[in-house]
């Protein structure tokens, strides 16, 4: 799964049981390495918060709880950004597919807001299918240059 | 830590003061119950304290979302006091801010509801 460029250095690279105690701990590393990259404490809580959407979606739909599989979390600084991945093995989903939250009729509905969180909290954000199966998610956050 | 759920009566209203993180297990599962549980009760005034609510997450926002459907669709209405400064914001973009009534004092959150 790995394709970080030559300039990145990887500062954390976990296998994760697909248990709500992983988001907790997916988040609580980036904050971690979000801060300690400079980036400032709101923004890296922000960060945070778009880590946990991001696992939860890896471990409740991607892996669908299932402890045989694990949720493989990256974080890698290059010098201008925190590059976090986040890969399941679960089936895959399409972004297209995913109803607007935004959209009048969506607005009072119970789910589906995670990957729109995502996209307002990061710099950039992609979605690749796996192969054979699986999902892996990239968070990009702009960091002050080092 | 997750969430701690207290409530009490001011008048007709009932405050369910919230405290801790709305996230996805034990804490959105928590607010789900309570304010399925008031409905069940036949409680119409619902407001809802997260002033000491420092963090919520799109379950979390889930769960308010469907207990204000919920309420509302009995005929009560559900109200929001005391935002923190991350929850508004979240709630900002997500377009729901302007859906609930949201208060910062409870004295003229709870005689909203008169």
């Amino acid at each position: 799964m790995n394709r970080e460029a030559h300039d990145e250095q990887v500062e954390v690279d976990e296998y994760l049981d697909s248990t709500l105690e992983s988001v907790d701990r997916a988040e609580e590393l980036v904050v971690g390495a979000a801060k300690k990259a400079g980036i400032e404490e709101d923004d890296a809580l922000s960060l945070g918060m778009a880590v946990r959407e991001c696992s939860v979606n890896a471990v409740v739909h991607g892996n669908r709880y299932n402890l045989n599989k694990k949720v493989h979390l990256t974080v890698a600084r290059s010098a201008t950004q925190l590059i976090v991945r986040i890969a399941d093995e679960g089936e895959g989903f399409e972004l297209a597919d995913l109803p607007d939250p935004l959209a009048e009729e969506n607005l009072l509905r119970h789910s589906g807001r995670g990957i729109f969180i995502i996209r307002a909290f990061t710099d950039d954000f992609d979605v690749r299918r796996l192969q054979p199966h699986g999902t892996e998610v990239t968070l990009r956050k702009t960091v002050a240059a080092s | 830590m997750s969430l701690k759920l207290t409530n009490r009566q001011v008048g007709d209203v009932t405050v369910v003061d919230a405290a801790g993180r709305i996230t996805l297990g034990e804490g959105s599962s928590a607010l789900r119950d309570v304010l399925r549980d008031m409905v069940a009760k036949g409680q119409k005034k619902i407001l809802l304290n997260l002033s000491e609510v420092s963090y919520i997450d799109s379950s979390g926002i889930g769960e308010l979302v469907s207990g204000f459907t919920t309420v509302t669709n009995q005929g009560g209405s559900l109200k929001l006091l005391g935002l923190t400064k991350r929850v508004k914001d979240l709630l900002q973009i997500t377009k729901l801010y302007t859906v609930f009534d949201v208060h910062d004092d409870e004295a003229s959150a709870v005689r909203s509801f008169a």
